[in-house]
């Protein structure tokens, strides 16, 4: 059963060339069928394989199935070859699995749309690419998918292209996460040349023997990669493409901009863990990097007036806290919150896309109010995703996964009371902004007008990862409550557990006071977002009418500026020498020559005139030239 | 008898050369150049001819059959063409023939 | 001798000045064959008996003759020496005169620097040793030649031959 794991990447392959070949002669139905079926068999087949992973594991934890050898050159012999080990099956079963539900809510969401087997075709690229990333055995073929998930994140932002908006939004996430897959293009580079490998397990075993802890090379590497993967997962530089990649229809912000392909970024850290262990400071650069972004991104979503905005900020502040956990060392922290995440946020999403579609393409939350009685089990659904979100303790999967993280992030090596503290401002705000959402939009007085309902086909799914996001964290509760630790005895298979489990035990009082403020915090923050948005909004309408409140709305709502300073830094000098360069300086030399060359031909066209006798006298004076030359030298 | 200096059979045959080139540049009768050419083609021979009986072997005269065969061809051929450019353009201008002209 | 060849020297030179300048073409080619067979003297005074044979029997003989006929299908006349006449104007002599005249030093300049020769083994070279050499060193300049003559027998047919297809109406058969 396991070597039929080729066919996982394969299947939303096969349903991609399909409806792009034949996909403008079928009917709407089969379309669905084939787009939201081939991911759903990919689903089920991803299940099976797992439930036999589990079930008699193969030796080491890992199984690789070959394919067959892409290319030989010198020692380089990257092959196309899938791996599944506990982390890449955690990734594939998500990725097929929501992919599986958000491509079912699909066909209600797109079902007006006139491009609708584009969008699945695009989609099933997607998904495939996303599998081929995870499932990828050497880091070329992860860097294929890398480069096919962009791709497609391109063309799905771009989606409705008529919008010159959401042109520009394509280009700029294409362009800016550009910049991230240089670098990281170019730590491949790295590793190639110092360690002469690309497959993954190869390449930590060399590094491990040749180079030391710290060394200038793993150092190098390790900040080449992170470039790569704060780049994909929107982190603090490059995050600015995210809030704009909201420009694509809801279930593509739902698959690839929240629950897979922004996460990729964690993926290709964790995948890389035994490098990123010989470089602790890029490591703790990880840990700062996320903590800034949280709090950055968690900011921003205050303010945020668009729904899809708000969840996309969330987004990026949800991935700081992978990307804490990350850096302080708590590999499987930071993918059983990735897992959660994917699960809560397409469910946020998805929620969000079905009041959109109710309210025809209203995504000002503003304008929305009064949704619970309408659309009882958007709500009730969003509500949960929500709870996850905001990490309400104890019943939902994000306080569980959020607190693993908060507590490694204090007590593990690479910790410290500071990021502890970032991320617990960060549970914070991110539990206001989400309560701030779920009240302005849902309660309140109705504003808006409900155009249509959502069907069965788009409710389905939601009811499910409702599910998944409220039980999915009892598969891993804190040391302190349960033995129950599923998941990480899961991916300790893969990162080989980096020895904190003494500690844990040791300090159960302690992470239960840490766990208790992490509790208090959010329901704190619920209880403001209660008092500020829904029971007297005067107070927050009177600090944002003040000057300085509306400056620090406006540069709050504007993601802190980055777009201006990157304008200011990078992108107007660009343009400026793109207009000076417009006739192309290094071109008109060649012009030049070409000119100078016809020039001489104007000059001496002339000499060309038919007259026989002309040419008879050309030849008679080289004669005597030649002559005299012979003669007198 | 062959008392003559070289020189003199060399610049005799230098003279009626130029005067050859005279006629194939100055005249725009294509008749006339294409007797200028065999004068100069004359003098050529003439050349190799005193170049030989100065040294006493017959290889000028060898050249000079041969200098003659090609004319014959040369002329040959030219006069064909003459005949075909007079029956197409009424008229043995060789300035009027410059369809070539760049 | 030496009398003899200067004469003849000087008739071959007024005689191809006349063909130079000559308007008339049927003048001009008497001209001409008056110019060469000064020449054919000028070689049996170098000893040349056979070129002098050639000379005469091929060149004045055949090859003027061709000139002769094709002046006489042409039907070149008074009018083309007239129309000939007006071609000629002072200004466009200069140019060609004076490359001529370059040449002609550049040429006697060449003879006059060279060792000078004595005229003394200077010998009668008889047609028999022309046509040994003729046929024994130079055998593949003579297939050449035949080859050379063969393709111009067939390049002048074939430009000789009047085109049915192109021919102008009206133009007389």
């Amino acid at each position: 059963m396991l070597s039929l794991l080729w066919l996982v990447p394969t299947l939303p392959f096969l349903g991609f060339l399909i409806l792009l070949l034949f996909g403008d002669r079928m009917t709407k139905t089969l379309v669905g069928i084939i787009g939201a079926g081939s991911v759903g068999l990919s689903a089920l087949l991803t299940m099976v394989i797992g439930y036999q992973f589990l079930a008699s594991p193969p030796p080491d934890h890992a199984f690789t199935q070959v394919l067959w050898t892409w290319f030989e050159v010198g020692g380089f012999r990257p092959e196309i070859a899938f791996r599944l080990d506990a982390l890449s099956l955690v990734m594939a079963s998500v990725v097929t699995f929501v992919g599986f539900l958000i491509h079912l809510y699909s066909i209600g969401y797109m079902h007006e749309d006139s491009s609708f087997s584009r969008f699945f075709a695009e989609m099933n690229l997607f998904v495939c690419m996303m599998l081929v990333l995870v499932l990828g055995d050497n880091l070329l073929l992860l860097y294929v998918g890398w480069e096919g998930v962009g791709l497609c994140s391109y063309l799905l932002i771009g989606f409705w292209y008529q919008e010159p908006a959401n042109c520009t939004a394509a280009q700029k996430a294409f362009i800016v996460t550009r910049v991230g897959d240089t670098a990281m293009a170019i730590g491949f580079f790295l590793l190639v040349t110092q360690l002469g490998t690309l497959q993954v397990q190869d390449l930590m075993h060399k590094a491990g023997e040749m180079w030391e802890p710290g060394s200038g090379m793993a150092v190098a590497a390790t900040l080449l990669l992170l470039g790569g993967a704060v780049g994909k997962s929107g982190q603090l530089p490059l995050q600015t493409w995210l809030p704009d990649a909201m420009a694509g229809p809801t279930p593509v912000s739902a698959l690839i901009h929240a629950a897979t392909m922004v996460t990729a970024g964690v993926y290709l850290i964790a995948r890389t863990h035994a490098l990123f262990a010989l470089a602790p400071s890029v490591q703790f650069l990880v840990a700062v990097i996320g903590a800034l972004t949280l709090l950055l991104a968690g900011f921003s979503a205050l303010v945020q007036t668009d729904i899809k905005r708000i969840l996309a900020y969330s987004t990026i502040s949800q991935i700081g806290y992978m990307f804490l956990a990350l850096g302080v060392g708590a590999w499987s922290a930071g993918m059983f919150h990735f897992m959660t995440h994917a699960f809560f946020k397409a469910l946020l999403f998805l929620a969000a896309g079905a009041v959109i579609h109710a309210l025809h393409h209203e995504q000002n939350i503003f304008k929305m109010g009064g949704l619970a009685k309408q659309l009882p089990v958007v709500f009730w659904t969003f509500l949960i995703g929500a709870g996850c979100l905001a990490s309400i303790p104890l019943i939902t999967s994000g306080f569980y996964s959020k607190d693993a993280i908060l507590w490694y992030a204090f007590s593990s090596e690479g910790g410290s009371i500071w990021l502890w503290m970032a991320g617990l401002a960060g549970a914070f705000f991110t539990s206001i902004y989400t309560f701030r959402m779920v009240f302005i939009a849902f309660l309140g007085e109705p504003k808006g007008h409900i155009h249509h309902r959502p069907g069965p086909v788009m409710l389905v799914p939601l009811v499910v990862l409702a599910f998944l996001a409220l039980f999915s964290g009892f598969i891993e509760l804190p040391h302190n409550f349960a033995p129950v630790q599923m998941f990480s005895n899961l991916m300790d298979t893969v990162f080989h557990s980096h020895g904190h489990s003494h500690e844990e035990h040791s300090s159960a009082a302690l992470e239960g006071i840490l766990q208790l403020t992490a509790g208090i915090v959010s329901l704190i923050g619920v209880a403001a977002a209660y008092f500020l948005f829904l029971k007297d909004p005067s107070k927050v309408e009177k600090i944002s009418s003040t000057p300085a409140g509306s400056f620090l709305q406006g540069f709050l709502l504007r993601g802190w500026d980055f777009d201006r300073l990157y304008d200011t830094l990078f992108v107007n000098p660009l343009m400026a020498l793109a207009r000076i360069n417009k006739g192309d300086i290094v071109d008109s030399l060649y012009n030049g020559l070409a000119s100078l060359t016809q020039m001489g031909h104007y000059r001496l066209k002339w000499i060309q005139n038919g007259a026989v006798r002309w040419y008879a006298a050309g030849l008679a004076l080289g004669a005597v030239i030649l002559l005299g030359v012979f003669i007198f030298t | 008898m062959a008392s003559i200096p070289l020189e003199v059979s060399l610049f005799l045959s230098g003279l009626l050369f130029s005067l050859g080139l005279l006629g194939v540049l100055v005249r725009r009768n294509i008749l006339f150049i294409l007797m200028s050419l065999e004068i100069m083609m004359n003098a050529a021979g003439l050349a190799f001819v005193a170049a030989s009986s100065h040294w006493g072997v017959a290889d000028g005269q060898v050249m000079f059959i041969f200098i003659v065969t090609v004319a014959a061809a040369e002329v040959s051929v030219g006069l064909a063409l003459v005949l075909q450019l007079y029956r197409r353009i009424h008229t043995l201008d060789s300035d009027a023939v410059s369809v070539m002209r760049g | 001798m030496n009398t003899a060849f200067y004469i003849a020297s000087a008739v071959a030179v007024f005689a191809t000045a006349k063909v130079v300048t000559h308007t008339n073409p049927v003048h001009a080619l008497l001209y001409f064959i008056v110019s060469l067979l000064a020449v054919a003297l000028i070689f049996f005074c170098l000893g040349a008996q056979l070129a002098a044979l050639f000379e005469v029997i091929i060149y004045a003989g055949a090859i003027m003759v061709l000139f002769v006929f094709m002046i006489m299908m042409l039907n070149l006349g008074t009018d083309t020496a007239l129309r000939e006449a007006q071609l000629f104007s002072p200004g466009i002599w200069i140019g060609p005169s004076v490359l001529s005249g370059l040449l002609l030093f550049e040429l006697a300049v060449l003879f006059i620097q060279g060792e000078p020769q004595s005229a003394s083994n200077a010998a009668m070279v008889s047609p028999k040793d022309v046509a040994l050499s003729l046929f024994n060193t130079y055998f593949l300049g003579v297939e050449l030649a035949s080859m050379l003559l063969l393709a111009a027998l067939v390049g002048g047919f074939h430009l000789g031959k009047r085109d049915q297809a192109e021919e102008l109406p009206g133009e007389v058969k």
